[in-house]
């Protein structure tokens, strides 16, 4: 749907552009480029490795910035500890990764870039493309660690113990769904997260836009009102960023455990 | 009735399920803050299981919200 003339449209944000190698042709039709989605990832990527680096001096007496590292660290271990067990602890890089990885793509979506002309803010996590892979990634390895530690026998994740036939077989269906749901679920709840408080943004963006242009009549009373929800939202969109990156990790672990222990 | 008109309106009722998700959540943190005023000693342990709550709520309204916006923009 085109934005009509004068207006902000909302989806704008989220197109994806080739910034280097438009034409860079794998095969006939077959594309391949460096898209502002990729150049945020880049960067996110980069600040995660800048900030765990700082960290990494391993004196007595942590500084400040080491502090900060072994606090998330801390944090991801002791959600693996609680949540899988002793088993768990094989899986802090994984999730740990995971977790600093969205979290920062999705506070990085936020910093207000735009004031620089030119710049445009891209939250990748906003795209069922990149949450999917990461969901994709979290499936496998309970997939992967499951059949390989219990090989057949995984499939009684499905069966509840204890439970007579005529009751345990219709909820082995339902299990088998909810299984085969988690990937989907996983990704869509960080991308609709993320994309719903964007669009929120920007919609009550317009409305300043709209309203400021629209005289000082309408620009008291829609537009002011407007700017101070927009300074809310941003506040709720950051303590969102970091709980859609939590329950992510959160999940993934739950996930694992599945696939760990099996009951 | 016109499609298009009716897809606006499936929209706008999909609007339903994000308000009852609001609901839910709500509920889960009410319910939550009670048991951790009644034994606040135990409330740190639980933070974890009041997440998995929130996730399980909200995923419903995000889910009502992705159907309004198939509705609209299909």
């Amino acid at each position: 749907m085109a934005a009509e003339e004068g207006k902000v449209d909302p989806m704008k944000q989220f197109t994806i552009e080739p910034l280097l190698g438009s034409d860079w042709q794998l095969a006939d039709g077959l594309g391949i480029a460096f898209t502002n989605s990729a150049l945020w990832m880049a960067l996110t990527a980069v600040l995660v490795w800048v900030f765990v680096a700082g960290g990494m001096k391993r004196e007595l007496v942590p500084g400040r910035w080491q502090m900060a590292v072994e606090t998330m660290t801390g944090f991801i271990d002791d959600l693996l500890e609680a949540n899988v067990g002793p088993a768990g602890r094989k899986y802090v890089p994984y999730i740990f990764t995971l977790f600093m990885f969205i979290l920062f793509g999705n506070l990085l979506g936020l910093v207000p870039v735009g004031l620089i002309p030119g710049v445009h803010a891209f939250t990748f996590t906003s795209h069922f493309t990149v949450t999917g892979v990461l969901a994709i990634m979290s499936f496998s390895i309970v997939l992967i660690v499951g059949f390989a530690k219990h090989g057949l026998h995984f499939f009684s994740l499905f069966w509840p113990a204890n439970t007579p036939a005529f009751l345990a077989a219709p909820i082995s269906l339902i299990e088998l769904v909810s299984f085969m749901v988690r990937p989907f679920s996983l990704a869509l709840r960080l991308f609709v997260a993320m994309m719903a408080g964007h669009v929120l943004l920007k919609v009550l963006a317009s409305f300043v836009i709209a309203g400021g242009g629209a005289g000082l009549g309408l620009g008291v009373l829609v537009g002011v009102p407007s700017f101070i929800l927009m300074v809310a939202i941003s506040a709720l969109e950051i303590l969102v960023a970091g709980i859609q990156a939590y329950v992510f990790a959160l999940l993934t672990s739950l996930y694992i455990n599945d696939a760990e222990n099996l009951h | 009735m016109d499609p298009k008109a009716a897809a606006l309106l499936g929209a706008g009722l999909a609007a339903i399920g994000a308000g009852l998700a609001a609901l839910g959540v709500g509920n889960v943190f009410a319910a939550f803050l009670e048991g951790a005023l009644r034994n606040p000693g135990a409330a740190d342990s639980q933070q974890g299981r009041l997440f998995i709550g929130l996730a399980a709520a909200e995923l419903l309204g995000l889910l009502a919200f992705v159907i309004a916006v198939l509705l609209i923009f299909n």
